[in-house]
């Protein structure tokens, strides 16, 4: 029996275009643009200023905030400016400009391809490592990785959880970073394991990657507590909550962190990067990008250095096809539309997703017919057409009640819905008026 | 490209909608529409084709010029209302008292509650109920069932429906082993030659279309099964304590509209509880309500007044019983 989440959830086309296709390393661009927030949380303080000479590897913002991160330099070269772009969230934002000149990297970073496996640090140095080295969640929540492993007093962790779930259509890095660099995550797997204290650790796998299930399940014999868990395919498994309960039947609690019921997730791709910053003393600068959508020429995934503009994944994939209609930073179940194609790649950009003109334009919004596929989906056990009539009325109070907070924003319910309704952008709001709400009253 | 659209997440849909969820239902309706041009022949066909008719034209005139709004009749609900509608009609019911019911449907139960999804009772049962009650003769004269090519078997146009049949005997004072000779077989009722509304005699024609209706999810389980479950447990009670007076759960499940009712119109969604829970509830007082009547009450069937006092109770429903909430209770 393949295990999964029982409440809600959708099957939606899987449309895995890229999952074949090797790693493929991304030239270094000619400019970069490094938003000095990448991370959930405080934005990094900048310590670089026009003319400074950079190395890739290099220190230029540090987290300051106890929910903050480093930041490097992910090429070498002189700082231009630190000027305002558009960033995945369409607003400006500041970031770090730098001119590229050749390719020199930090003296401290070991750049061998030999795997190293031994790990002579105890838990706090490790989680001092990550903090040194910018490590945050590569799922795309970017939470800094190392505040993750400090668990709070009082609670317990007993089980590191594997992310490799990849729900979102298209997307194959996560895939592709598991068939290519399996030894590399069991070891960061086992580093973050000694990080947390925990005896036990599974990776949690769909079964539409099968190759990626029997290369990592017979990699796992190897590492003492490591286990994989083959799950069946339901969107969105990926979500922290969800994954948990279907590996361990636990349940986090609303509004409480996964620490609650003592476990602590983490993405693939991160224990990839935490492997590479405390063996190879590498920070985290570049990441595996999958460039996908039906009308790109030759879908593919890209090791990419942080900071490089889309556009130039995309002329590496075959170019921008005429018929693009919408531009999206991550899946196309939680992905960003971008606004430019000048958006730099970030810590937390996953895959750039080109959609066509065609499946760009939404369906016609219809009546409610109450039909009830919203509350059969929604993976919280929420009421989404109950959620976005109450946020149009602007009963915040009662959508606080109704639980809109629980919402994690997965669409299920506008997916799902035969009238065509925006019920996520109604909850969305909805989301953003009742958190002032709530911190408002706070202050008084 | 000259500019990317920008708009909020999901970007991709189901694909699902109003127009192949009505469309879905009327497809499932067409194994009952064809029994029932084979037993009732011309009379039926005229009179479905009649009803989706009226319903179609009144949804337009009243969109159209009354509300001056969107005109919606491509959605397919008007079809299925006008459908489901004939198909509770007796088949030599009058043409313009189709048309009444039409009227009533859709003018009266749909738009003045300001059309699809905003209406509270089923627009098809509020009008057969309307007929029901303002023309008892002619919606209670039940024209034999005939097979289309068979020659005259009796010389009778008319005559009782099975619940009829026992209802009266019932009331005369008989039992059931003296009534068994005079109700119909098994094998026919589920087949559909019996006296009864056009559309609801064959409960094998009827259940293929709820296959259907399963296959392609446009219904769940939970208000058939409730719904089924407690008329088969009502009348098992009673029969086991008496079946000289009470008759046996399986008379119950093939006779009169209960096909029809519990399949395609208990499950309207516009008109039932959203949630797994409040549609268990509505299954289970739908059932009860029918059974009541049946064996109490003075109508001898109780489909059409169980689903309609059942969707006043929706709302209520509705609020009474949510859904279970992830992480609303600490499991250990």
């Amino acid at each position: 029996m393949l295990k999964t989440f029982k409440l809600g959830g959708i099957h939606p086309e899987e449309i895995k275009l890229s999952s074949d296709q090797p790693i493929d390393v991304l030239p270094v661009p000619k400019k970069v643009f490094i938003p000095v927030s990448q991370n959930l949380g405080a934005p990094s303080k900048v310590l670089v200023k026009k003319g400074d000479i950079v190395k890739a590897g290099q220190l230029i913002a540090k987290g300051e905030a106890f929910i903050s991160s480093n930041l490097h330099s992910s090429v070498s070269g002189t700082v231009m400016k630190v000027d305002k772009v558009i960033d995945t969230s369409g607003y400006k934002r500041e970031a770090i400009v730098i001119d590229v000149d050749g390719d020199e990297w930090d003296d401290t970073i070991d750049r061998s391809e030999q795997i190293k496996h031994d790990c002579p640090l105890s838990a706090k140095e490790i989680i001092e490592k990550l903090k040194e080295m910018g490590i945050v969640g590569l799922g795309g929540a970017t939470f800094p990785s190392h505040v993750k492993l400090m668990v709070p007093d009082g609670k317990k962790a007993d089980l590191l959880i594997i992310n490799g779930v990849e729900c979102e259509p298209y997307l194959t890095s996560d895939h592709r970073v598991m068939m290519e660099k399996g030894e590399e995550i069991m070891i960061g797997t086992t580093i973050l394991m000694k990080g947390l204290g925990v005896k036990k650790a599974i990776i949690g796998i769909e079964n539409n990657k099968k190759d990626a299930i029997t290369y990592l399940t017979d990699l796992a014999d190897k590492f003492e507590g490591t286990k994989v868990q083959t799950l069946k395919v339901k969107y969105p498994q990926g979500g922290e909550k969800q994954l948990i309960k279907a590996l361990t039947n636990r349940e986090v609690p609303s509004g409480k962190l996964p620490i609650e019921v003592g476990c602590v997730v983490n993405n693939v791709g991160t224990a990839l990067a935490v492997y590479e910053a405390v063996q190879k003393n590498k920070p985290l600068f570049e990441r595996v990008v999958t460039v996908t959508g039906k009308s790109v020429n030759k879908p593919a995934n890209f090791l990419v250095r942080v900071g490089t503009p889309i556009s130039e994944l995309i002329d590496q994939a075959g170019g921008l096809p005429q018929d693009t209609g919408k531009i999206i930073s991550g899946g196309p179940m939680m992905g960003k539309a971008l606004v430019s194609l000048d958006t730099p790649v970030v810590k937390g950009t996953s895959g750039i997703l080109l959609m066509t003109d065609r499946e760009s334009k939404r369906v016609v919004v219809q009546t409610c017919i109450k039909c009830g596929k919203c509350i059969t989906v929604c993976p919280m056990g929420l009421e989404p057409y109950l959620l976005s009539n109450l946020i149009q009325h602007e009963e915040l109070e009662d959508a606080e009640k109704e639980g809109i907070m629980d919402c994690m924003e997965c669409g299920s319910c506008q997916y799902t819905c035969p009238s065509g309704r925006p019920l996520l952008d109604y909850i969305r709001v909805g989301k953003n008026r009742v958190g002032q709400m709530i911190r408002n009253r706070g202050k008084k | 490209m000259i500019l990317p659209t920008i708009s909020g997440s999901p970007h991709v849909h189901g694909e699902q909608s109003i127009q192949k969820i009505m469309f879905g239902v009327v497809i499932a309706l067409v194994p009952a529409f064809f029994v029932s041009i084979y037993f009732f022949g011309f009379d039926a066909l005229k009179l479905v084709v009649v009803s989706i008719a009226a319903c179609l034209l009144f949804e337009y005139l009243i969109q159209k010029y009354l509300i001056k709004g969107v005109v919606t009749i491509n959605d397919g609900s008007a079809v299925v209302t006008g459908l489901l509608l004939a198909f509770n009609v007796p088949s030599n019911l009058p043409v313009w008292i189709m048309i009444v019911g039409a009227f009533v449907a859709i003018g009266i139960a749909k738009m003045s509650y300001g059309g699809i999804g905003k209406n509270i009772f089923n627009p098809a049962l509020v009008g057969r109920v309307f007929l029901l009650l303002s023309f008892p003769v002619q919606m209670t004269s039940w024209p034999v069932a005939k097979p289309l090519f068979a020659e005259k078997l009796t010389d009778a146009i008319t005559g009782p429906t099975p619940l009829g049949i026992l209802k009266e005997g019932l009331d005369e004072g008989r039992t059931i082993s003296e009534l068994t000779s005079e109700l119909p077989t098994y094998v026919t009722e589920l087949l559909g030659q019996h006296g009864g509304s056009l559309g609801e005699v064959s409960a094998i024609a009827l259940l293929l279309g709820a296959f259907y209706l399963f296959y392609r999810r446009i219904i769940s389980w939970h208000i058939p099964a409730t719904y089924l479950g407690t008329v088969v447990v009502f009348s098992g009670i009673l029969w086991l304590i008496n079946p000289g007076i009470y008759i046996n759960p399986l008379f119950h499940l093939v006779t009169g509209g209960m096909m029809l009712g519990v399949f395609f119109m208990a499950t309207d969604m516009v008109s039932s509880p959203m949630s797994a829970k409040g549609m268990l509830v509505f299954g289970f007082g739908a059932g009860l309500i029918t059974m009541l009547i049946r064996v109490w009450g003075a109508y001898p069937e109780g489909v059409s007044f169980a689903i309609l006092i059942m969707n006043a109770f929706t709302p209520l429903i509705n609020k009474g019983f949510k859904p279970k909430r992830f992480g609303e209770i600490l499991k250990t």
